[in-house]
């Protein structure tokens, strides 16, 4: 590891230019309000992400001040009610948020999004009125950082073979177990574990740092999502207090809502990442001379810019779509699979594509293509992978699960 | 402290320029407007203030209804609450004139602006205003602290800076480091919803100026690199192809 300490972190000197393309007017379908907070969005990132990005990802340094900012721009939760120092906002803003904060990197977004849609807001839906009081205010301010424990070494795709679980012991829940690549653990004040009762059902508990034989050991060597702190829980005998289990729904299907939430925002940042290597190449092709002439001009290099443009131009739509849907409460699990997995997979493939473009320096730190791509492998996997949306999409369709 | 903070809606700095109406009218198709740098820096720091506590903060702009977004942002930065004095900012006397007429009608003690706008860039609002109201104005300032009811200024000159004592009411037009812009937050732009914002009419005023054309300013040329130890040559080009020699 890298002795270096978050003072020295180094400034780009480069200025981060980004404006989003918006090829089919959707700006027009936007509010003057959501126009404003993606702007405003966009100038934090500016700010205190896209300087600092390179180096902390290169040095997979975890920018812990972050999560105050983070909190104070108002990142964790915005579509929670405002009485639990959320922001109230729709999922047009959410999206927005979301989309606007991995344009700077995925990983940065990860960490918005954990906090929010897989901690503050299954603590929101299935926790009592104590515990929102006690843990939202505190997790929308990035006083604490959260995380959500729910794969496991041995079950990833299939989590309903978990084998974490808890026993009630009259005063008190005792947790055995362990999960694997939680985003924030290693750092997180509060961890929402999903484990199973002695019934077998699963259900989720507040697990708290401190809590006597809890461990949180930081998984290193990660070539994705660098600027990210992954790590394990490790629960060996935790005792967890009665009033930390979230009684308002059992089942796989609880997690199962929480990421519902957090893949729609996903389905947005992707996009947003995608702009940003788009953007990158557009420029850089300009820029860039060979044969006499800017590589803009070469036919090859356009298609691939058309194709870019074009991707990112029907994930916008269905992304809008979406935040339409979900804010009419209509949208469906497998309509946010299907986001989820078209987008990240589109900004996959733009990526590489852009990566081209930009030759030799499209392997170095100084555009942000590679970091984006090699993010987006992450995205690709985590949430449901690729080909477990295929099924989630593939038993809508024909009425039978092809899961197992 | 009242403080009356006043914003332009101009053109965002990387906006593409072109006139319509044989070059009588600037042309806004596509162009994003942002309140003026200036006036983001005069914002910060009378939000300052605020948060330090003791102080309203009211935010104007002459301009018609289309300024309205740029104006809702500056109260998602803070401010309290608004007026938009319901005109064309055709000139700077017409603003200057109108501005000096809401600070009579609010009792503000504290009017702070850009040192000048970005898109004509006269600099010459905060000085009328102060003319007009009888009260001194300071500009370019880049630093604003009080001690009770005593600012201390520190002022941009020629070659060096300046520093200042004066007691309220007066006029500042500001630059940076005066202090951080400041990004609105999503609470605050939800507050932003329900502050008030006044719309009013202006005053009459007699416009000494009157707008006959705009004009772009010529091409960039393109640039010719010599070599470091071609002298000759470089005297050659300037001799005969920039005619400066
Ligand atoms: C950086 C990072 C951060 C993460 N953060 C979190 C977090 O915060 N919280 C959390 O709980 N989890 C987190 N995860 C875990 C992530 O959700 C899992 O990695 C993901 O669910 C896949 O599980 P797995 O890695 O065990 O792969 P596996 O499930 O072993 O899958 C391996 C391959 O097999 C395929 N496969 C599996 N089952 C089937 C099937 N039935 N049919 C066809 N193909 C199948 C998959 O599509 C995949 O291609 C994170 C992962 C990463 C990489």
């Amino acid at each position: 590891m890298s002795s270096h300490t978050a003072s020295e972190t180094k400034k780009s000197l480069k200025q981060d230019l980004f404006e989003h393309p918006d090829f089919y007017a959707l700006d027009d379908l936007l509010t003057e309000e959501h126009k404003l907070i993606r702007s405003s969005v966009r100038d934090f990132v500016k700010r205190n992400i896209s300087p600092y990005i390179e180096d902390w990802a290169q040095r997979a340094h975890f920018p812990y001040e972050i999560v105050r900012k983070f909190g104070e721009i108002g990142a964790f939760g915005p579509t929670l009610p405002e009485e639990y120092g959320c922001g109230g906002l729709d999922y047009i803003s959410y999206g927005l948020i979301m989309q606007e904060i991995e344009r700077g990197d995925s990983g940065m977004r990860s960490t918005a999004s954990v906090q929010g849609s897989l901690v503050m807001y299954p603590i929101y839906k299935f926790g009592n009125e104590q515990q929102r009081k006690k843990y939202l205010p505190k997790l929308a301010s990035g006083e604490w950082l959260g995380c959500f424990g729910l794969t496991e070494p041995d079950h990833g795709s299939n989590p309903s073979g978990m084998v974490t679980h808890f026993k009630d012991m009259g005063d008190h829940f005792l947790l055995n177990g362990a999960k694997m690549w939680i985003s924030n653990s290693p750092k997180a004040d509060v961890a929402v574990v999903w484990a199973k009762n002695e019934a077998g059902r699963i259900q989720g508990l507040i697990v708290e740092r401190g809590m006597e034989g809890f461990s949180t050991p930081e998984t290193h060597g990660k070539w994705s999502l660098r600027a990210s702190t992954t790590g394990e829980l490790v629960f060996d005998n935790v005792k967890v207090p009665k009033e930390n289990l979230l009684t308002g729904k059992d089942g796989l299907g609880a997690p199962m809502m929480c990421l519902d939430s957090a893949r729609y925002g996903i389905a947005w940042g992707a996009i947003g990442a995608a702009m940003d290597c788009y953007e990158s190449a557009r420029r850089y092709a300009a820029e860039r001379i060979q044969f006499g002439k800017p590589i803009a001009s070469f036919q090859l290099v356009q298609k691939k810019l058309a194709e870019m443009l074009s991707e990112i131009t029907k994930a916008q739509l269905l992304n809008w779509r979406l935040g339409v849907l979900m804010n009419e409460g209509k949208a469906t699990t497998p309509q946010i699979s299907l986001a989820k997995r078209n987008n990240v997979h589109v900004a996959l493939e733009i990526a590489r594509e852009a990566r081209q473009i930009h030759g030799g320096m499209g392997i170095t730190g100084e555009y942000p293509i590679m970091r984006h791509m090699m993010n987006l492998e992450s995205v690709v996997t985590y949430e449901g992978t690729h080909d477990i949306h295929l099924l989630i999409l593939g038993n809508k369709i024909t009425g039978i699960p092809a899961f197992v | 402290m009242k403080i009356l903070v006043c914003i332009t809606h101009v053109p965002d700095t990387t906006s593409k320029i072109n006139f319509t109406d044989n070059n009588t009218r600037f042309d806004t198709t596509g162009v994003q407007f942002i309140i003026g740098p200036y006036d983001d820096y005069a914002l910060a720091r009378a939000i300052e203030l605020k948060e330090a506590g003791g102080a309203s903060v009211t935010v104007l702009n002459v301009g018609l209804a289309d300024t309205e977004p740029t104006i809702r942002k500056a109260l998602a930065i803070g401010a309290d609450d608004a007026i938009r004095v319901n005109a064309d900012p055709t000139d700077s006397f017409f603003v200057g004139a109108q501005i000096a007429e809401q600070v009579k009608a609010g009792g503000y003690d504290l009017i702070l602006m850009g040192r000048e706008s970005i898109d004509y860039n006269s600099g010459v609002v905060h000085g009328i205003v102060g003319e007009l109201l009888g009260i001194p104005s300071i500009s370019p300032v880049m630093k604003l602290e009080f001690e009770g009811t005593k600012a201390k200024l520190a002022r941009e000159i020629e070659g060096g800076k300046e520093y200042l004592e004066v007691s309220l009411p007066f006029v500042a037009g500001c630059q940076e480091p005066i202090a951080e812009w400041k990004i609105p937050n999503m609470r605050g732009i939800m507050s932003a919803r329900t502050k008030p914002l006044k719309v009013v009419e202006p005053v009459a005023v007699d416009s000494g100026v009157q707008l006959q054309k705009f004009e772009l300013p010529p091409a960039k040329g393109s640039v010719k690199m010599v070599s470091a130890d071609n002298v000759a040559e470089l005297v050659t080009l300037l001799k005969n192809e920039a005619k400066v020699l």
